[in-house]
């Protein structure tokens, strides 16, 4: 063993010791640890930080909403916050949590009380007239939850004693747990929102072109009988993958499927004016993506390259492998868009605009799931056709297809048909 | 040996290998009616992928080297780099692919919902990825150095150069058919020598290799001496000396050596006669440097080192990086299933032929032992055994298949490192990014490798193998197949087991430790770091049984389950 390799060894080490001590550090902080001996503020400023860290602990599973699991999580935090002998969370007909002792003899007494106050909807202070020996629980602080439809639910401290002070308290703690609850029944409105674009694209694509693609296949009915038939399954298999009503999340394989049956049946309309060039890394057909996220981008190809224009259309679509992501193009040769009016669809800001909509919503959904670095990237100008590239990251922790990726419809038609819940 | 087919044959691997990468995609992926559901990669071309991308420079070269040196106890090596895929068939590869897991940071986020424990499993695929590419380049300069002497560092650079490049600019685009072209093509080089060899070894009068004694020089043999040795003699050796041997300058002189050991300078040129006996040599300056090559052979600890060997390959498979990644190319799990048990075939029949040429190595160039360059006797046979044109051109394809060993494993593990890099070290800004992290991944074993030269290629990649063992193979396994793994009991054992591995690695490495059991425990470390690995994770998650993630139930039931029956709902509504 030489010299220099021996400096190396140690270097590696030493370099690697530093990552684990690093990782460990951020650990540690992240978990809210402090090392002694830092100038950390006065002893009221530490109360106040300790307060504030508590209660940002406590809002993570609030934003779930008034559930049991959340108000689990969130009791412990919250009383450690009050500094109560015992802490509950209800909704309106039942406790969901509690956290301190006497979860047994006091619940049922609770929920009657907490009815009284609902009524009322203003904080109470109470005995609670417990006769048990040892019981620390002689009074008890009811204060609302509300959320945006009215009382969602009450938030009972109890303590050993009537104070001032822990009314205030609990009513602040109440009032400040309603913000979180308000919160996440405003993050429930946008997923209903997302979901309603999706379902509001599922028809979007029906009526125009389902119309069309049949009208299409009227015309093979006689002369080609056979490729009427095709169509007809394929238009079925279009159709049964865009109205799936289960799932957020499918692979690329099943997204370019789908892609697939659709230009067959735009195929059918146009005939020889529209060519489509596919190039596809098979390494990446199993990433899971948004469900219907690149089938708008065909469209609007189509729509842009066929319908708008007179001339021949190319359209290409790719998918590469590129380390940890999938890079997605799908490049037309029509009429193109000012880019300037691109911007103002994609921000919003022309809503009525016909083509587009697809594009925006797109374009937030690869926003909201993968952050905004994942956006569309359109490269256009009148006249020049249109390039879309999306970056597709293979992995995203909570991103899951919830279609097998491998199955799929047998050439000649007589497919899988999914289960009865499909 | 002849220089210009052999560079000739090198040349034709780098370009073939950079064409099908490019133009792979393009020639097959094109066409204006298209049908999806045939594209998916089918188990046999994945399986070849994951062949070719496994058989690293440590296969090609290396085991056949060992073989020659130290005889059939290395046939362990082969072994366990096969038998690491049975492990991984029955234990890991179905619900790894469920988990929808790219690379093994993924997989640790995705099963227990925890950023800390993706850092921590990001650090050790980097540790491991980058241990494992070091002995792809020393590799590669020594292969370039015996076929045209070029300096050492040169033939790693090579390597380092092609891939960094081909990979930056995306020219591994389908690397899938890149990967499954060079198990073929290393195959068909191990092979087709090997029959002309074998012919050449019957035509000879089949001579045994003797394992038990000391190799013998068949003819009159000079050896030219690559740096300083000693030379342990059990029986006075007669030698004709030009150099410096024991302190006394010699000018081609016969020279008895008495029985004990001798110090030979570097440069000296040795000639034997035949039938003398091939003396035992130690590199290096101390009288007993523990030298890593010795460790299995280091007498009574032999069978210790043997199980070492055999925890860490047979373990170690499923935590190596360009292996993880590559089931992320199955459609499904039953699809990776099957993949592994192609793969597990392959590995088979390859393995087959290491050996012939470490056998036949042992017999005719046994002086390869002396100088250290053991890793070499594939590379020299042909020309040794066959000569003359016939000779060349096998060495030439022998050459050309190294090389893609070569260029596969360093390219798939750069593809791993550098995705992982990308992902969580460097900030993330595109696809510029992600070229930067590939040189950062190639640039670090280059540098490394730039130093640090002694170690033989098979037992360099061992040490990657036990480290992978001791912390990724816990986390798989207890991962998948037990609800009570917790996030702080896999940040504990991953770095008491994998944190243990790698300091016994380098304490090996750097030599302070004293021959004896310490120095036996600490070089194959395995038969306790994986169980420490384990015992930890075990132990710190059951006494943090209330932080077992909420989503435990869910995530197992979507690794174990297969596709079609899982349910039908949106698994992943997080948001």
């Amino acid at each position: 063993m030489t010299g220099a390799a021996l400096a190396v060894l140690a270097l590696t080490a030493a370099a690697l010791l530093l990552g684990l001590g690093w990782s460990a550090g951020r650990w540690h902080t992240g978990r809210g640890e402090r090392a002694a001996g830092l100038d950390l503020g006065t002893p009221v400023e530490r109360a106040t930080f300790h307060t504030l860290h508590t209660a940002s602990l406590a809002a993570p599973p609030l934003r779930a909403g008034l559930t049991e699991d959340a108000a689990r999580k969130a009791a412990r935090r919250l009383r450690s916050l009050l500094g109560t002998e015992a802490l509950c969370l209800t909704d309106r007909e039942a406790v969901l949590a509690w956290d301190g002792p006497g979860a047994d003899h006091h619940q049922r007494r609770a929920m009657a009380r907490v009815a009284v106050m609902l009524e009322s909807g203003r904080s109470q202070s109470v005995r609670t007239e417990c006769q048990r020996p040892g019981c620390p629980l002689k009074w008890a602080v009811f204060a609302p939850l509300t959320g945006e439809e009215g009382l969602l639910g009450a938030l009972v401290a109890y303590g050993s004693r009537e104070s001032a002070v822990l009314v205030r308290a609990a009513t602040e703690v109440a009032r400040w747990v309603s913000v979180q609850l308000e919160l996440s029944e405003l993050d429930r409105a946008r997923t209903r929102l997302m979901e309603a674009e999706i379902k509001a694209l599922r028809a979007q694509i029906s009526p125009h072109f389902i119309f069309n693609s049949l009208a299409a296949i009227a015309s093979f009915v006689r002369t080609d009988p056979e490729r009427a038939r095709e169509l007809l399954l394929e238009f079925a298999d279009f159709t049964r993958y865009s109205f799936r009503r289960h799932g957020e999340f499918t692979t690329l394989a099943e997204e370019l499927r789908s892609i697939e049956r659709y230009l067959a049946l735009a195929g059918a309309r146009f005939g020889d004016r529209l060519k489509v060039t596919l190039q596809v890394a098979p390494e990446v057909l199993p990433v899971a993506l948004p469900f219907l996220c690149l089938q708008p981008l065909v469209e609007n190809a189509v729509k842009h390259g066929v319908e708008d224009s007179a001339g021949e259309c190319r359209i290409t679509i790719a998918a590469r492998d590129a380390g940890a992501e999938a890079v997605l193009t799908i490049e037309d040769n029509g009429v193109g868009m000012d880019p300037a009016l691109l911007r103002r669809i994609l921000a919003g800001e022309r809503p009525g605009a016909s083509s587009g909509i697809g594009l925006t919503n797109v374009d937030e959904r690869m926003r909201q799931v993968y952050g905004d670095a994942h956006g569309l990237v359109i490269e256009t100008g009148v006249g020049a056709g249109m390039k879309i590239t999306v970056r597709i990251p293979k992995y995203r922790a909570g991103v899951h297809s919830s279609e097998p990726g491998g199955g799929g419809r047998a050439a000649g038609g007589a497919g899988p048909w999914p289960p009865a819940d499909a | 040996m002849n220089q210009t087919y052999a560079l000739t044959a090198v040349t034709v691997v780098v370009l073939v290998t950079v064409l099908v990468g490019a133009l792979g995609l393009r020639i097959s992926r094109t066409t204006s009616d298209f049908y999806v559901a045939s594209r998916t990669v089918g188990p046999r071309l994945n399986a070849a992928a994951i062949s070719g991308e496994y058989l690293s420079a440590a296969s090609f070269l290396g085991v056949a080297g060992l073989v020659l040196l130290q005889g059939p106890e290395m046939l362990w090596y082969p072994v366990g780099y096969t038998a690491g895929y049975l492990v991984l068939l029955v234990l890991v590869a179905a619900p790894l692919r469920r988990s929808g897991a790219y690379t093994l940071p993924d997989f640790a986020e995705a099963r227990l919902q925890s950023r800390a424990v993706r850092r921590i499993a990001v650090l050790f695929v980097l540790g491991v990825g980058w241990l494992y590419l070091l002995p792809q380049l020393q590799g590669a300069g020594l292969t370039l150095e015996v076929l045209t002497g070029a300096p050492h560092w040169v033939g790693g650079v090579v390597v380092a150069f092609v891939v960094t490049a081909a990979v930056a600019a995306g020219g591994m685009r389908s690397i899938t058919f890149v990967q499954a072209f060079q198990y073929w093509l290393k195959l068909t080089a191990l092979l087709v020598p090997a029959f002309f060899l074998i012919a050449a070894w019957s035509g000879d009068g089949a001579p045994r290799a003797s394992f038990d004694a000391p190799a013998v020089f068949r003819e009159h043999t000079a050896v030219t001496l690559g740096e300083d040795v000693r030379l342990s003699v059990d029986e006075p050796l007669t030698v004709t000396v030009t150099g410096r041997v024991d302190g006394a300058e010699h000018a081609g002189v016969p020279l008895t050596l008495e029985s004990g050991r001798h110090s030979v300078a570097a440069r000296t040129r040795l000639e034997f006669t035949p039938g003398s006996v091939v003396p035992d040599a130690h590199a290096g300056p101390g009288p007993d440097a523990p030298g890593w090559s010795t460790a299995l052979s280091g007498g009574e600890h032999r069978l210790y080192a043997t199980y070492g060997l055999i925890l860490a390959t047979f373990l170690g498979t499923m935590g190596l990086p360009h292996v993880a990644v590559r089931f992320y190319t199955s459609p499904h799990g039953r699809a990776a299933r099957r993949t592994t048990l192609v793969v597990l075939g392959l590995l088979g029949v390859f393995y087959l032929l290491p050996q012939v040429y470490g056998a036949l190595g042992r017999i005719y160039a046994p002086e390869l032992a002396l100088t250290g360059d053991a890793d070499a006797a594939v590379l020299v046979l042909p020309e040794r055994m066959l000569g003359g044109q016939l000779g060349d051109l096998l060495g030439a394809l022998l050459a050309g298949g190294a090389f893609a060993a070569f260029l596969s494993t360093a390219s798939g593990l750069t593809m791993a490192v550098a995705g992982v890099l990308h992902q969580d070290v460097l900030p993330r800004r595109g696809v510029g990014t992600f070229r930067l992290a590939v040189v950062v991944a190639m640039a670090v074993p280059l540098a490394g490798g730039t130093v640090a030269t002694e170690v033989p290629v098979a037992d360099a990649v061992g040490l990657a193998f036990a480290v992978s063992a001791s912390s990724f193979c816990p986390l798989l396994v207890l991962g998948i197949w037990w609800r009570g793994l917790t996030p702080p009991g896999a940040v504990a054992g991953l770095l008491t087991g994998g944190g243990a591995a790698l300091g016994a690695v380098v304490a090996t490495r750097t030599g302070l430790v004293p021959a004896g059991w310490a120095h036996a425990l600490l070089a194959w470390p395995a038969v306790w770091s994986v169980p420490l690995g384990f015992l930890t994770m075990v132990t710190v998650s059951l006494a943090t049984r209330s932080r077992i993630p909420a989503g435990t139930a869910a995530a197992l039931a979507r690794l174990h389950l297969p596709e079609d029956v899982a349910p039908r709902r949106a698994a992943g509504g997080a948001r």
